[in-house]
């Protein structure tokens, strides 16, 4: 309250004293931003910057941390290429990425226009949906997944009554990297959480209006809804894709410690893991990490790129 | 739909008195498939080895203790309690760094006008989008080279140089959105940036605060890729590692004890969870819309 009725007062009366301390005072607050942020700027310097400079020459040499690294040139990247495991883990991966991510994002999208509309009890389901997403990436969730995909377990169990026998997903090199699809559907809470803000940004009147001209349920999704929290859609995408590109946890504790069987979960990561620090290949490892770089930035350039076609804007509409 | 009469009345009533049975099972449906897994490790702790798998049973038709009393003897000759402590100072680092750090350049970047910030921010921005991995392999050529390996120094420095840009914009929005004349006039009462840091700025960020702490907890809690690369010795392993050694040496036979290990290494994330979930949900969705 007195900071309201002051302010008109105070300013005015400093106001002419600000001239005079102005390049003085300029040095000042730049000094005070740099000193605050100090921590931010040394972490840059030493974890970040300092780090990708190493590891992009890293790339280009032999290096097993006990000799020195060697320059190779592009040595790493044709071996890379050339080398099937390598390959099999680029497959492994876009599967993963393009099974789970879609799906994952449905189920969010679901569940989130069920838990937009006000109902007793949404906050106690709204929690629990969350919970997922929270224990899903621990070593015993991964325990857990393994129990209950594994031979003879529920899964197993309750695909026998639909007659198809498989004999679990965790054995089985066609369907274990399914499981690990579905412990990623599983966590569908963070963006279920993101969609229920977009959702609740929607304008009420647009509906109403909608309704008055006649719009049935699935005419005002796809013309209001959609295009109405396309920006929260993007930004999921985005993160849930570039999340999925990374997975390494589920896939070594819930698969095997080597992603099998017979390579079955080698997602990316998994053999970055074993070449760097498993057969201390750093070079080798680097040159996977900068590939990795590589794809996850075309693929933010593409949907960048893409979402002028799809994603609207308040500012654009106006 | 035209007329306008009681029967009509009733029937939207009716309707809607339909409708909320329809979403309540719908909802208990996702919930059921959600929270089997959750049910399932709670029921399974307390059955015997050999019925884990096999039986299809939520709950155990005699439970019993031994999964747990089990547990007492600890991990080939480590105490499970040995594998808390570490987690619990790895997560505490990790909270503390990531509070102290991130909020003040948080500060720097919400409230100080200063030449650069708009480059540094978007530089800050951008690390999020980098993947961890590219970092990975220097930076364990760097702590190895420091001799830091199978320390928790790896883990947590990281945490005090508010490298986690997921947190430090966090508090960016947040801080953003108080009040300015809050700051203005504690700036003409003549406190300096740090004054207004400690005593304006921290206290009204609480939330923000808290969402990161209660992340940053989990997260660590749950680390699994950090403690695999870094720490050899059994005696200094997190929980996860610990769970992952219990599989290697028991296996299978021991399967009723993995599983009470699983659960109660679940406990912190979920007491956190249960007690703090109002904070992470809404910190979850601010931060992802702004």
């Amino acid at each position: 309250m007195t900071l309201v009725k002051e302010a008109p007062v105070r300013p005015a009366g400093k106001r002419p004293a600000a001239p005079a301390a102005g390049r003085r005072g300029r040095r000042r607050e730049n000094l005070a931003g740099y000193l605050f942020m100090s921590p931010w700027i040394a972490g840059f310097l030493l974890l970040t910057a300092g780090p990708m400079i190493a590891s992009l020459y890293y790339a280009f040499t032999r290096y097993n941390l006990f000799t020195p690294p060697e320059w190779v040139g592009f040595d790493n990247f044709t071996t890379m290429f050339h080398d099937p495991r390598w390959q099999k883990s680029v497959e492994v991966t876009l599967k993963y990425v393009v099974v789970a991510t879609p799906l994952k994002l449905l189920l969010a999208l679901g569940v989130a226009l069920l838990l937009a509309q006000s109902r007793r009890g949404q906050g106690l389901y709204r929690a629990a949906f969350y919970m997922p997403s929270l224990i899903g990436a621990s070593v015993s969730v991964g325990f857990v997944w393994r129990a209950l995909f594994s031979d003879d377990a529920i899964v197993d169990r309750t695909q026998k009554i639909f007659g198809v026998d498989v004999g679990g997903w965790i054995g089985n090199p066609d369907y274990v990297l399914y499981s690990l699809v579905a412990l990623s559907i599983w966590q569908f809470g963070a963006p279920m959480v993101i969609f229920l803000a977009g959702l609740k940004q929607v304008p009420r009147e647009l509906y109403e209006a909608a309704e008055v001209d006649g719009a049935g349920p699935f005419r005002r999704f796809w013309n209001i809804t959609l295009p109405m929290i396309s920006p929260v859609l993007f930004f999921n995408v985005l993160l849930e894709s570039i999340h999925a590109f990374q997975v390494f946890g589920s896939a070594y504790v819930v698969s095997d410690t080597r992603c099998g069987p017979a390579d079955a979960t080698l997602v990316y990561t998994c053999y970055l893991y074993q070449k760097g620090f498993k057969e201390a290949q750093m070079g080798f490892a680097a040159a996977m990490a900068w590939s990795l770089v590589v794809a996850v930035a075309l693929v933010t350039a593409v949907l960048f790129w893409s979402q002028k076609k799809w994603v609207h804007y308040e500012e654009a509409a106006k | 739909m035209t007329t306008v009469s009681t029967p009509v009345v009733r029937t939207t009533s009716e309707r809607r008195r339909t409708g909320s049975i329809a979403w309540h099972v719908g909802a208990l449906a996702v919930l059921a498939v959600v929270l089997y897994p959750v049910i399932w490790v709670l029921g399974a702790s307390f059955k015997p080895s050999k019925d884990i798998i096999a039986s299809i049973d939520l709950l155990p038709s005699k439970p019993v203790w031994a999964n747990f009393s089990g547990l007492a003897d600890g991990i080939s000759g480590i105490s499970i309690g040995s594998f808390f402590t570490n987690s619990l100072m790895y997560a505490g680092l990790a909270v503390a760094g990531v509070v102290i750090s991130s909020s003040l350049t948080a500060y720097a970047f919400a409230k100080i006008r200063f030449a650069g910030r708009n480059l540094l921010f978007t530089l800050m921005i951008g690390t999020l989008l980098l993947p961890y991995h590219v970092l990975l392999i220097p930076q364990y050529v760097m702590f190895r080279k420091l001799e830091l390996v199978d320390t928790l120094v790896p883990l947590v420095a990281g945490k005090f140089l508010a490298t986690e840009a997921f947190f430090v914009f966090l508090m960016v929005q947040f801080m953003r959105g108080l009040p300015r004349e809050l700051d203005e006039a504690a700036k003409l009462d003549g406190c300096g940036h740090l004054r207004t840091y400690w005593s304006i700025v921290l206290p009204l960020c609480r939330p923000a605060l808290i969402t990161s702490a209660i992340f940053t907890f989990i997260n660590a809690w749950n680390d699994f890729m950090g403690p695999l690369i870094y720490l050899n010795t059994p005696s200094k392993y997190t929980v996860s590692l610990g769970l992952m050694m219990f599989r290697d040496q028991e296996g299978i036979s021991n399967y009723g004890s993995m599983i009470a290990m699983s659960l109660v290494a679940l406990v912190p994330v979920i007491a956190f969870f249960m007690a703090f979930q109002r904070y992470l949900i809404d910190g979850m969705a601010t931060s992802g819309l702004k």
